[in-house]
Formats: C-alpha cells, sequence, structure tokens
C-alpha cells in the first residue's frame, strides 16, 4: 500500500487573498511534476486520434510544407538559398519554426481548453500552457529525422555543430511558452485572442527568415530592430548548427534580451491573471 | 494561529464576484474598449458611474469562519446559491478568497465533481491514471491501488476500451472508484453522489462513510439530507453566503429544512435539485397546512392536518402514483400513503395527463403524537420506475396541548395519540368479576 509522502503529509495550504506579482513557486511546480508529463502524454495521445491518417499527419506536416514552399519560392519566385539545396533550407528552419508556431497556438488556448479542469481542481495553473509546449516536441523530434534524411539524401555533412540546435529549440520553446503565457491569459478573459492569433502567426513568421534568407542589408539600426524579432535569432542559429554559413552575431543578444523581457512579464502576468481564471473562465 | 488539533481554521472567509463573471463566457476586447470609453466619459458624469460600481458586485461569501477538528466530518448544507460550491472552491484553492485567511492542515483532496480530465478518446486504463494525477496522485500511489479501482469500478472487462464507449453508468463508476481510492487527509466533497442510479449511490455512500470512519477529515456538501445525518456529525448551515448554524447534522438539518426555506411548513425543488432522471415529473413544492388552511410547520395534534404536493408532469404518466413517507424526528417509520391508495382514485387515475396536479392528503385529528415528523415524498409507478423520492422533504412539530391524556403532564411514548374509545362500566358496588 503506497503511503502519503511525508513531505506532503505535513503540508499546511493557507487560504488568503492574493494580492500583488508573485513568481513561480518553483518547488511546487516539481512536487506536480507528474501532473505535467500526465497532460502533455494525454495532449499527444489524443491529438492524432480519430484521423484516418493517425500519427502518418506528423511525418506528412513537414514534408507537405517542405515540397509546397519549394515549389513556390524556389521554382516560382526564384529565392536564391544560396549554396544550399532549398529543400535543406526551408526544412532547416521549419523545424524550429514549426516547434515556436505549434507551442504557441497550444498554449494560447489550453487555458480554455481545459476549463473544465480550472473550475474543479487546484494545481499550479502554468502546468497547462508548459504541458502544451512540452507536447509540440514530438512532432519536432519526428520532423527532425525527416531533416536528418533529407540531409542524408542531400549529403550534408553532418557535423557536432549540428549539437547546437538543443540549446536553439530550447529556446524556441522558451519564447512560445513566453507569449503563451500572455496569450493564454488573456484569452481567458478575452477570446479575442483566438481569432487574432491566427494573423499574428502569419506576420510573425514573413518577419522571421523562414522561408528567404537573411541578408536583409547592413543597416545597423534596421538590422537591431530585425533583431528584436526573437525567432530571428533561433531560426538563423539552427540553421547555422546544421549548415554553417552566416553565424550568429552579437545580434542575438537583442534577441536574447527581448526573450528574457517577454518571458519574466509573461510569468508575472500569468500570475497575476491565474488568481481569476476560476471566476472568468 | 494553528492548533495542530485542527485540519481547517477559516476567519472571516469572503468571496465577492463581478455580477455575470461566472456567466459571461464571451467576454471581448470590444467590451473592454467599450467600458474603458465609458470609465473615461464617467469622469463627468461620476454620479453615474459610481452608481453601477457599487451593483457589479455580489458577495458569494461573506464573513465564514470555521474549524474542524482532525478526523472530524462536517457537513455543509444550504440552499442552491447558498455559497456552499463557492465555500468549497476556496477550501479547495480552485479560487482565492477576496477577504480572510483560512488553514488546512494536511493534503486536500477535492472532489467537486467525478471524472475531472476524463478524456473521452483515451480508455478506462489511461484515464485512471490520468484523472488520478490531476486530483494529485503520485504515479506510483495509482499503481498501487489501480486493482481496487478497477475492482470497485466493476468496468475490468472494457478497462481497454476509449471510455467515450462506455454506459453512463460504467462512466460514472470508473470515475467515482478513482475519486474514492484517492487518500488525502482532508476531502471536500460536492454533491457526486447525486448521480447514478440508487444502487451506485448506496455504493457511493458506503464508500464514503468508511473514509469517515477511517479518520480522515470530510468536507461534504449535499442536498442529500439523510446522507448528510449519516456521515456527519455536526454541519454548518450556509445561507445568502453566510453561517448561519453550526450544530449537531440532525439540528442543522431541521433547521434546513424549515428555516433555510423560503417559508415555514413549505419546501419548494429548484431546477437543478432535481435530477434529469425524475422527468417528466417535477416536483413543484409540499406544504404542511393546518386546519386554518394556513401553511405552518407546527400544528397541533387535536386538529386535522393537510399535506399538498405540488407537481408538473411535462408528458403523461401511466400508473403514476404521489405520496409520503412520515417518519418521527428519530427516523422511525409512522406510515406511508399514497394518492391512489383509495380505490376509486386509483380506478380514475391510471394514467395522467401533461399539466400541473396537486394531491392532498388530509391525517384526520387525533393521528399524530407531540414532537417532531419529517415527511419524504415518493413519486413512482409501482414496479415501472422511481421518478423521484426526497426522504427530507419537510418537517414539523406537532402540539399535543389538548389532546386526551394530557390533563397529565408526561410524555407519552410512541408516535401516534389516536383519541380512542374508552368505555369504564361499573358492575356493581361488591360484585367480584
Amino acid at each position: 500500500m503506497a503511503t502519503v509522502d511525508s513531505q506532503t503529509a505535513n503540508q499546511t495550504v493557507v487560504l488568503k487573498p492574493a494580492k500583488g506579482w508573485l513568481g513561480v513557486d518553483l518547488k511546487e511546480l516539481w512536487y506536480y511534476r507528474e501532473l505535467v508529463y500526465f497532460l502533455t502524454w494525454r495532449d499527444i495521445k489524443v491529438r492524432y486520434k480519430q484521423a484516418a491518417l493517425g500519427i502518418a499527419w506528423v511525418i506528412l506536416q513537414p514534408l507537405i510544407t517542405a515540397l509546397v514552399s519549394t515549389f513556390v519560392f524556389s521554382r516560382g519566385l526564384k529565392i536564391d538559398s544560396g549554396s544550399l539545396p532549398y529543400p535543406l533550407f526551408v526544412l532547416s528552419a521549419y523545424l524550429p519554426w514549426h516547434l515556436f508556431a505549434n507551442s504557441l497556438t497550444k498554449s494560447s488556448s489550453s487555458l480554455v481548453g481545459n476549463a473544465n479542469l480550472i473550475t474543479k481542481v487546484y494545481f499550479p495553473r502554468i502546468i497547462i500552457p508548459l504541458a502544451s509546449v512540452l507536447s509540440s516536441l514530438l512532432d519536432f523530434f519526428i520532423s527532425l529525422v525527416i531533416l536528418l534524411i533529407a540531409m542524408v539524401i542531400y549529403k550534408a555533412p553532418i557535423t557536432l555543430t549540428a549539437l547546437w540546435i538543443i540549446p536553439f529549440s530550447v529556446l524556441a520553446m522558451i519564447i512560445a511558452l513566453a507569449v503563451g503565457l500572455w496569450f493564454s491569459a488573456l484569452n481567458v478573459q478575452y477570446r479575442d485572442v483566438q481569432q487574432i492569433l491566427p494573423f499574428i502567426s502569419q506576420i510573425w513568421l514573413y518577419i522571421t527568415p523562414v522561408l528567404y534568407p537573411i541578408n536583409i542589408g547592413s543597416n545597423p539600426i534596421f538590422k537591431a530592430i530585425y533583431n528584436l524579432n526573437p525567432m530571428v535569432g533561433v531560426v538563423q542559429g539552427f540553421r547555422w548548427a546544421l549548415f554553417g554559413g552566416t553565424q550568429p552575431d552579437a545580434t542575438i543578444w537583442i534577441s536574447g534580451a527581448a526573450i528574457l523581457l517577454l518571458f519574466i512579464s509573461g510569468i508575472y502576468f500569468f500570475r497575476r491573471m491565474e488568481k481569476t481564471f476560476a471566476d472568468v473562465v | 494561529m494553528m492548533n495542530s488539533d485542527y485540519a481547517i481554521q477559516v476567519k472571516g472567509i469572503g468571496k465577492r464576484y463581478r455580477i455575470g463573471a461566472a456567466q459571461e463566457r464571451s467576454d471581448t476586447l470590444r467590451d473592454l474598449i467599450v467600458s474603458q470609453v465609458g470609465k473615461a466619459r464617467g469622469i463627468f458624469q461620476p454620479r453615474r458611474s459610481a452608481a453601477r460600481s457599487d451593483h457589479n458586485h455580489i458577495w458569494a461569501l461573506r464573513d465564514v469562519s470555521f474549524d474542524v477538528k482532525k478526523g472530524q466530518a462536517l457537513g455543509i448544507i444550504g440552499r442552491n446559491g447558498a455559497g456552499k460550491s463557492t465555500l468549497l472552491k476556496v477550501l479547495s484553492r480552485v479560487t482565492d478568497p477576496t477577504e480572510g485567511v483560512g488553514e488546512l492542515r494536511g493534503r486536500v483532496g477535492s472532489l467537486l465533481e467525478v471524472g475531472t480530465g476524463f478524456h473521452p478518446e483515451l480508455t478506462g486504463r489511461e484515464n485512471i491514471y490520468l484523472n488520478g494525477a490531476i486530483l494529485g496522485m503520485r504515479k506510483k500511489e495509482i499503481d498501487a491501488r489501480y486493482d481496487e479501482i478497477v475492482a470497485f469500478s466493476e468496468v475490468d472487462q472494457f478497462i481497454d476500451t476509449p471510455v467515450k464507449r462506455y454506459s453512463s453508468g460504467m462512466y460514472l463508476r470508473l470515475a467515482f472508484a478513482v475519486a474514492a481510492h484517492l487518500e488525502p487527509e482532508i476531502l471536500v466533497v460536492d454533491e457526486v453522489l447525486a448521480v447514478g442510479d440508487a444502487d451506485f449511490q448506496r455504493k457511493c455512500l458506503g464508500k464514503m462513510s468508511d473514509v469517515a470512519q477511517q479518520g480522515r477529515t470530510v468536507l461534504f456538501v449535499s442536498h442529500n439530507m439523510s446522507a448528510i445525518q449519516r456521515l456527519t456529525e455536526e454541519s454548518i448551515v450556509l445561507d445568502k453566503g453566510k453561517v448561519l448554524l453550526r450544530a449537531p447534522s440532525a439540528e442543522a438539518v431541521d433547521f434546513y429544512l424549515n428555516r433555510g426555506l423560503s417559508k415555514l411548513g413549505e419546501r419548494f425543488w429548484e431546477h437543478d435539485e432535481i435530477p434529469v432522471t425524475a422527468a417528466p415529473f417535477r416536483p413543484l413544492a409540499i406544504r404542511l397546512l393546518d386546519k386554518n388552511n394556513t401553511v405552518s410547520d407546527s400544528v397541533r395534534s387535536v386538529d386535522p392536518i393537510t399535506i399538498e404536493i405540488e407537481y408538473q408532469l411535462e408528458a403523461e404518466i401511466t400508473g403514476l402514483r404521489v405520496g409520503y413517507y412520515l417518519n418521527t424526528s428519530r427516523g422511525e417509520a409512522v406510515f406511508t400513503s399514497f394518492d391512489t391508495d383509495p380505490h376509486d382514485l386509483f380506478n380514475e387515475y391510471t394514467s395522467r395527463p401533461a399539466g400541473v396536479y396537486l394531491s392532498r392528503c388530509t391525517i384526520p385529528a387525533n393521528t399524530l403524537n407531540e414532537g417532531r415528523f419529517s415527511i419524504g415524498i415518493n413519486a413512482s409507478a409501482y414496479r415501472i420506475k422511481r421518478y423521484f423520492q426526497d426522504d427530507q422533504a419537510l418537517s414539523f412539530s406537532v402540539d399535543a396541548s389538548g389532546a386526551p391524556g394530557t390533563q397529565w403532564p408526561e410524555p407519552r411514548p410512541g408516535a401516534v395519540r389516536p383519541a380512542l374509545d374508552w368505555r369504564i362500566d361499573r358492575k356493581g358496588p361488591h360484585e367480584r368479576v
């Protein structure tokens, strides 16, 4: 027979009105780690149920994207991807981009989608957007395998520098979580967020060098502004890690600062709004 | 502040809601913009905007203080909208109080509904783990109790079937099974027993009383007054967000049935107090009338009393009988009577078309002894279906003054006090029998 952890047996819960700004209680989050796992697992498990092709969609989506954009942008619009074959060029950026966009979409609607949990059970609310960001990882890993296969086919060398994609992927998820925290909390009160989100995603895609190479001239001010978009650094860094070329320069710190600001403000905003989720959702 | 003998202590808890905040699902940015513009305009019309903000809020709970000793089971009763659910939400940390403080010592398990987070696409097995984790169980705890949970739910053959293919009964059994095996030190339960068929309700009640007897602290909200009395020693009565009374459960139930409701001697059923299974029968009210046809909860033994049950049939029902059980406050049955007991009515009302009905029954004068009685109502078709039952619909007291035998101020045992015929014959001055 399992016994209750001694750590939890003596826990005292204090009820009091929520005041001011709160950070994240990491200890509590650690206590609920299994719930993060189970919610992530549920999201993955449920996503392709009732779809005739099931999990095959995870493979088809990046393939179709690569194919379509190759035809439209490389053959059609004659975008120059340099020495890199365009399918590799677009897949390498599509991976972190899709990880980001997927995570953002899911986390933004996550609180509203889990309203039944929020109004009935207590747990740190941040777990919900966190789990939906993590559940995008499965698609990412499968896409990564496809990319590696494509690299073998195109005889692109796989070097140790490729390991840099790990921090860049984590960064993409942090950005998604940061924005997702803002959007999910706003969405509880204002469902408009759900309507605006597709446009934001699309515009964000256009200001990120996913479909086109990053050669935007040398005007330092313009470059700095462009780099305020943290996904620029991620996508560029991802491409660099796999294929070399333009190494991320000092402007990545602008991206980094933007991420940090977004993330911290996102947490605080979320924690502040959290108190009213159950009443408003 | 905390005395370690107590599992729960709350002081001055209040919860304020913006009116409509809970229902308004489609707050939009436009509303926000409009209201901001409205506020800006309000600068020039200060009186109007001040009046508006006053009416925009409602206190669902106000100044609620109580404590619960470790191992005690406390009932919470009150009408719909009295603040019971809000109180449970605050205690289970789903929402924060607007004012006041509280402490809960021990792991809190809250069951505000069964099957929270069940996903229809997942199998029974998967949902056990998911639901368990949501309710706060660790994976190893679920592993350890998995077999018990499956056995309790009686769905072992279908454990690898998606729960969307379950019947509603199977679904509920599985959901309750997970919840019942959550073993927190403090269990907060809301009305989860109001679901399922009678057998299942009995099973749930049995499990609940096991929990209460295992020395765990239980907070139990229910409209089922007999369940409250069975499971808890003490109860608090909530009304309009305030604690009206804390007393031993029998007393609290009595208080609630008589005072907590709109009128003495009268009970209405709100829409959400009626289980869906009751349809097409819909109870409206039950009243107790004294000899002047006035609604009252205290009648005299020497007067006739009338019991009036008002109900609506949304469709025709064949073989319906509507009646009541009369019990003493200690739960002993006095008698049971149905409106189609008389043969002529039985023949006339083989079937009742849709409409609003009033079934009235007069208990003749000199029937009941002094004391408190409760009435339970039942609407059923014999051996076909029980539409509705409420074991604690109403309670009332009988005063015996003037009744036969009251010349001696002694209590007479027994639930009834009939005026019986006595004859005393004198057989002669010295005659031997």
